[in-house]
């Protein structure tokens, strides 16, 4: 890059917080020369590997013949799960439910039995094919239909959340309904799959660059396996290719597979999976089942919940206790409940493990809310608009969640109030009648729904970040935090924050790869919540050398420390005006530390699962989408003609990356709620495992007419990040306002009297088959 | 034909480069070659099958005589495939001053990218929709964009750049066509009309030199795998890992590429892509331009042929069921044999079809339906564009003073091979053409069709779509005012 000039003159640093900063690698991506880890160099003599998966469902492996696989050209080894010289376990929660490599039993087809490692990556392909492996199958379970929370296996221990007596209210309601709604799993497509490239080093030391969003938890989970201490390993990651939550944990397999060849073997491995044995052998967002029964009026108030979220959780536990409590924290989304028990029900099943994606269960707890609002409104015979609206929590009462927080910031009412109006709702709620009155094979649909999501992990300790920075002395500046940038613009931002800070443009702030040398013990970058922890730990960092400075400066130039004022790339001591970089130097040469290491950690947030109470959420995000769509009642086939979104990310840091944000999670979670299906086979083999038979959206499914606005209006009222709010994830949740209009249009065959009980993902072929339910019972 | 030596290597113009490999195994992927052989890393792997496009580039080839680039697939398209060829990869783009393209410059500007991995395969192509068109409309972009996965940014942004393009500098002085000329005389000299053959057994591939030479090359050698767009062929490699050496490789053989009318049929060339017969089949039968532009992405239809489509015999290939209908026969030639047969007899059973060892489709005959008949095509999948077919119908009828006096119905996805409706076409010939000759129709279906459940639909959902189709065709028929379908238009 060459040397840019800082203005000194300038009113207005360039890149600040609060404006349209592009992506930092935007120029590498457009042009190849962003490196992910498949592009880097090898070192000389690098294996490659691959995973010799399971293919039955569950079963004890009674006899492994691998002799072919290690004849095979070009084979160098192959590791089963005695060459794990540590522990043989990857369980993130430490539930030691979920092996490296399978022993004695595979619990899910595609389950990892061996690795194969080869000259080259095709050779260790093709030698896994080679295996002969004899199962005693056993019985298994997939679907999760008639499981019972009481009875069958659960993955982790299950939570439930209570507020006042629930079955009491129902019971006392005017009104009662029961019923069930399904919504299937989501595959992450990252666009970049899984990879591992571990390099030995001395000491038996490790360094493995892995794409992942945890690089914390690669290092420890590597350490396990390995039987060495956490200094042993180094991961280090510059970006991914897409995360989603799919490399949350789900890279600790082939990073801890790599490290244990390349350790063993002396010479670099790498690890990148076909696309089939990735969407195969990776965890998924879970398939959730949830039971409800609630009691309301004859106006459509809600009077009291009871709900049951049974969920898919795979064979082993890994995030699906969080994931389950998150649905539970979301089983109101933005509605207020007199009463309330919401119980969670992580079942076991032969699947893959099921693991964080985008939202972590919000999603899947917010269907759970959405879906009885839509049943209530079909019960009184009102415009769900109108039910949703009468339940919203209050602002000054009404205001207390099933787990006993109370909502501070509810912006629900007037997000609604301007969307409801920019939309035109009643007006096309008027023309679709007209519309669906004189079309025979085509209806369609509209219907506006709310997001409210909590931030902050719930896991308490999870909500403190790291930062490093250092100022070299031509006043340039190199920045570190544990964050990890999977394209939501993270490194961007909180070199934004930085360049605020020292009030220095931004491309005088490098952010370089994250690696657990440089900022250790951090969180996933996950929970939306990378630059709510990573920016107010980088401002904590700049902060501490700022006061340095001025301390500094107030002393040699002999003025108020409040006379020492950093401008656009100078600083101000007194009367006079120095350049950044300047006085740097100076500094320098007095031996002023120009480096620090920033620290944060989220304040007022606790929660006590035991009692299922607490404030688990420094502030919610809101949000709403209202959407149309038209369905051909021939085939279900639509198309969603137009969608409006008004939503908040409180002071943006950064509109285009937060618009860009709103607009990816928008269409990924309506991909969710419509095309992309997974499917079993009757022997429990997944059978959508790559873009042929697993259909996320493109270019043509997006909204014919797309109106997405930030609510600029909107600031945190907590002391975040230059009063922002997060964005990564609640916004994927707008897409409900799809299936929810989906639902509407396949109501009007009957009029609107029946409630459709469309199940998630709607298909083309769910659309179909509730509007023949519909047809029937009209 | 001189019986000039066979050459022993391959040679294009990669980027600048001009490249002779005689080491390329008959299954090396353009992708890997890029990457491995070449670390030519901007382009990427994303699922190794044609689906996701992160490892789009540009193949500028002579089409009629005229050098025409396209967006392919590197991960399925290989490398023995691209003999007197330009490849063009991202890393081509950027001009020697270090300056971003138009194409880069937009994508940046508009926030097009996030992550950043498939953003080389959506820049290229956007590339070769600027080539052709500089002031795309919205639809031509989605059409563009169809192979092209992203999971970031959800396409608006990257829509609004595509939009943004032409802003950031006129096509008429885009690089690849101020080097044109040298570009055409490079390749013109690699052109010595040989046939290539390098390796033997296992590592064994050929390019034929001219149609006769690859008829006599496959009546000689029954078993090698014939290679024409590779969009089949291609995943029997990258994911099946299946040995298919020999490979004879046809794409380049331009006499098997013309498209020509006579007495009211056209002759599609086997060789013929997708993408160089959507003009004509778009204007002579417009379902079938209709039904083209769902077949695949845009990368696949520049490679996919139609003669692959009906060769491979898969029971879900998009254009058999609508050929069918319309009466289509082939020309199955072996060595210098010929037999013309019709396109329905050709599908035998499931893998199964009437095509001896040795013998190839050369070409595929299509009547234009007569003036007074009724042609209609309804694909049905899970997500609209660049899916496998749930269910496929064409239905095509003549109606004469309201009586039913032609009708062929067949249909795609319902049975072990693309199948005529003969029952329910029964049920509707001769009769009166209305609402109860439909209904009545309706019933005959399950004669016809028992159809499978898989990831793709249920039989149920099969079924009941299938039959549904007949009745959105009898609407259309009706010349109904009211929309029969979900459309993509504003």
């Amino acid at each position: 890059m060459t040397a840019h000039q800082p203005s000194v003159k300038a009113t207005k640093i360039a890149g600040g917080v609060h404006t349209d900063q592009r992506h930092d690698s935007a120029h590498k991506h457009v042009t190849g020369e962003a490196i992910y880890i498949d592009d880097m160099p090898e070192p000389r003599g690098t294996l490659h590997g691959c995973l010799g998966l399971s293919t039955v469902a569950h079963g004890k492996m009674v006899k492994i013949d691998l002799a072919a696989v290690r004849t095979a050209p070009g084979v160098v080894d192959v590791l089963t799960a005695k060459d794990v010289p540590g522990v043989n376990d990857i369980s993130p929660t430490g539930r030691h439910d979920e092996p490296v490599l399978a022993e004695g039993v595979v619990q899910f087809y595609g389950q990892p039995i061996f690795c194969v490692i080869a000259q080259t990556r095709e050779q260790a392909r093709r030698a896994c094919k080679l295996a002969k492996i004899e199962y005693e199958e056993l019985p298994f379970v997939v679907d999760i239909g008639g499981l019972d929370v009481e009875k069958d296996k659960l993955v982790t221990p299950n939570l439930t959340l209570t507020r006042g007596d629930a079955a009491e209210a129902i019971r006392k309601a005017p009104r009662r309904l029961k019923g069930q709604v399904r919504n299937g799993g989501q595959d992450h497509f990252y666009l970049e799959g899984q990879i591992s490239m571990a390099v030995p080093g001395e000491d038996g030391d490790v360094t493995i660059y892995c794409s992942t969003q945890h690089p914390s938890e690669v290092q420890h989970m590597v350490g396990h396996a390995l039987g060495v201490p956490s200094h042993a390993v180094t991961i280090e990651i510059r970006r991914m290719g897409g995360g989603f939550g799919g490399k949350e944990t789900q890279g600790n397999q082939f990073a801890a597979l790599a490290a244990i060849a390349a350790k063993k073997l002396g010479r670099a491995v790498k690890i990148r999976p076909d696309r089939d044995d990735d969407m195969t052998a990776t965890g998924k967002r879970h398939d959730f089942l949830i039971d409800y029964e609630i009691g309301f009026d004859d106006e459509g108030n809600i009077l009291g919940v009871e709900f049951t979220y049974g969920a898919r959780c795979g064979f082993s536990s890994d995030l699906s206790g969080p994931v389950t409590d998150r649905a539970l924290f979301h089983c109101d989304n933005a509605y207020f409940y007199p009463a309330v028990k919401a119980v969670s029900a992580p079942f076991y099943t032969n699947t893959v493990s099921n693991t964080a994606f985008r939202g972590f269960g919000g999603p899947q707890g917010m269907i759970g809310a959405e879906r009885i609002i839509d049943e209530v409104a079909f019960a009184t015979g009102k415009d769900p608009l109108e039910i949703r609206r009468k339940n919203f929590y209050g602002t000054t009462d009404r205001n207390v969640t099933p787990y006993h927080q109370t909502v501070e910031d509810n912006i629900i009412h007037r997000i609604f109030d301007e969307l409801e109006q920019s939309a035109d709702y009643d007006g096309r709620r008027r023309e679709i009648r007209a519309f669906n009155n004189n079309s025979r094979f085509i209806k369609r649909g509209l219907a506006i729904t709310p997001v409210k999501f909590g931030i902050s992990f719930t896991a308490t300790h999870y909500n403190q970040a790291g930062a490093l920075v250092h100022v070299y002395t031509d006043g340039s500046v190199h920045l570190n935090h544990g964050g990890t940038e999977m394209g939501q613009g993270l490194n961007t931002k909180v070199a934004q924050v930085v360049a605020e800070e020292f009030q220095i443009d931004i491309d005088q702030v490098k952010i370089t790869a994250t690696t657990t040398g440089k900022v250790p013990n951090t969180s996933a970058t996950a929970a939306s919540s990378g630059a709510d922890l990573n920016g107010m730990a980088a401002q904590d960092g700049a902060r501490q050398i700022k006061a340095r400075l001025i301390d500094f400066a107030a002393e040699k130039w002999n003025v108020e420390k409040d006379q020492v004022v950093f401008l656009p790339n100078r600083v101000r001591i007194g009367n006079q005006e120095i350049p950044f970089g300047e006085l740097i130097k100076l500094a320098y040469f007095a031996r002023i530390q120009l480096s620090a290491a920033g620290f944060y950690k989220t304040p007022k947030i606790h929660w006590d699962r035991a009692k299922g109470q607490g404030r688990p959420f420094y502030y919610y995000a809101y949000g709403a989408a209202c959407a149309e769509v038209s369905v051909d009642v021939l085939t279900g086939e639509y198309m969603v003609e137009r969608v409006d979104i008004l939503h908040e990310t409180g002071r943006s840091l950064n509109k285009a990356l937060d618009l860009g944000q709103i607009e990816g999670a928008f269409i990924q979670g309506m991909g969710w709620l419509t095309t992309e299906e997974l499917w079993w086979d009757a022997k429990g083999r997944l059978r959508t495992f790559a873009p042929s038979t697993y259909k996320i959206p493109l270019a043509s499914d997006r909204p014919k007419i797309f109106n997405v606005t930030l609510a600029d209006w909107s600031e945190n009222r907590e002391n975040t990040v230059y009063k922002s709010k997060a964005v990564g994830e609640p916004p994927f949740m707008l897409g409900m306002a799809v299936y929810h209009a989906l639902t509407d249009a396949v109501a009007s065959v009957a009029d609107h009297k029946l409630h459709p009980q469309l199940d998630a993902p709607a298909t083309p072929e769910r659309v179909l088959m509730a509007i023949e339910r519909l047809k029937a019972a009209r | 034909m001189a019986k000039a030596q066979p050459r022993s290597e391959i040679r294009f113009l990669l980027n600048g480069e001009e490249v002779a490999l005689r080491d390329v195994a008959p299954d090396e992927t353009l992708l890997d070659y890029l990457r491995l052989r070449q670390n030519l890393r901007g382009t990427k792997e994303g699922c190794a099958e044609g689906d996701c496009g992160a490892c789009t580039v540009l193949v500028g080839r002579f089409l009629a005589g005229k050098l025409i680039y396209e967006s392919v697939n590197a991960c399925i398209r290989f490398v023995g495939s691209l003999d007197g060829t330009h490849v063009v990869t991202v890393e081509h783009l950027k001009s020697s001053d270090g300056r971003l393209h138009p194409v880069q410059r937009a994508m940046v500007d508009f926030h097009g990218s996030q992550c950043g991995f498939c953003t080389p395969g959506f820049v290229m192509s956007l590339y070769g929709l600027r080539m052709r068109e500089p002031n795309p409309t919205d639809a031509a972009i989605e059409k563009a964009l169809q192979g092209n996965l992203c999971r970031c940014t959800g396409y608006e942004a990257i829509v609004r750049a595509a939009h943004a393009i032409s802003d950031y500098g006129r096509a008429s002085k885009d690089p690849l066509l101020a080097e044109r000329n040298a570009v055409v005389a490079r390749l013109t000299a690699m052109r010595d009309g040989v046939r290539v053959e390098i390796g033997s057994g296992k590592d064994r591939l050929v390019v034929p030199a001219s149609v006769d030479d690859f008829a006599k090359l496959l009546n000689d050698e029954p078993t090698a795998t014939v290679v024409a767009g590779s969009t089949d062929v291609g995943l029997w490699v990258t994911k099946h890992m299946r040995d298919i050496a020999p490979v004879v490789f046809i794409a380049g053989l331009e006499e098997l590429k013309s498209i020509s009318e006579e007495k009211g049929v056209v002759t599609i060339g086997a060789g013929v892509t997708y993408t160089e017969a959507f003009e004509t089949l778009a204007k002579r039968i417009p379902p079938l331009g209709t039904l083209i532009n769902r077949i695949g992405g845009e990368q696949v239809r520049n490679m996919g042929t139609i003669g692959g489509n009906i060769a491979n015999g898969s029971p879900i290939g998009d254009t058999p069921p609508p050929l069918i209908a319309l009466g289509a026969s082939l020309t199955l030639r072996r060595g210098k044999k010929r037999r013309t047969i019709s396109l329905q007899d050709y599908f035998i059973a499931y893998g199964k079809q009437d095509r001896a060892p040795g013998e190839f489709v050369e070409a595929v005959h299509v009547p234009v339906p007569k003036k007074g008949t009724h042609f209609a095509i309804y694909k049905v999948s899970k997500r609209r564009d660049e899916d496998i077919t749930s269910t496929l119908g064409a239905f095509l009828i003549e109606v004469k003073g309201g009586v039913v006096k032609e009708v062929r119905i067949a249909y795609g996805g319902m049975a072990a091979t693309p199948k005529r409706a003969s029952a329910v076409e029964a049920a509707l010939l001769g009769k009166p053409w209305n609402e109860a000759t439909v209904e009545a129709a309706l019933g005959e279906f399950a004669k016809d069709f028992a159809p499978l459940t898989d990831m793709r639909a249920t039989a149920d959902y099969r079924a009941l779509a299938a039959r549904n189709l007949l009745v959105r065709f009898y609407a259309e028929t009706t010349g109904t005012k009211a929309p029969i379908q979900v459309s993509r238009a504003a």
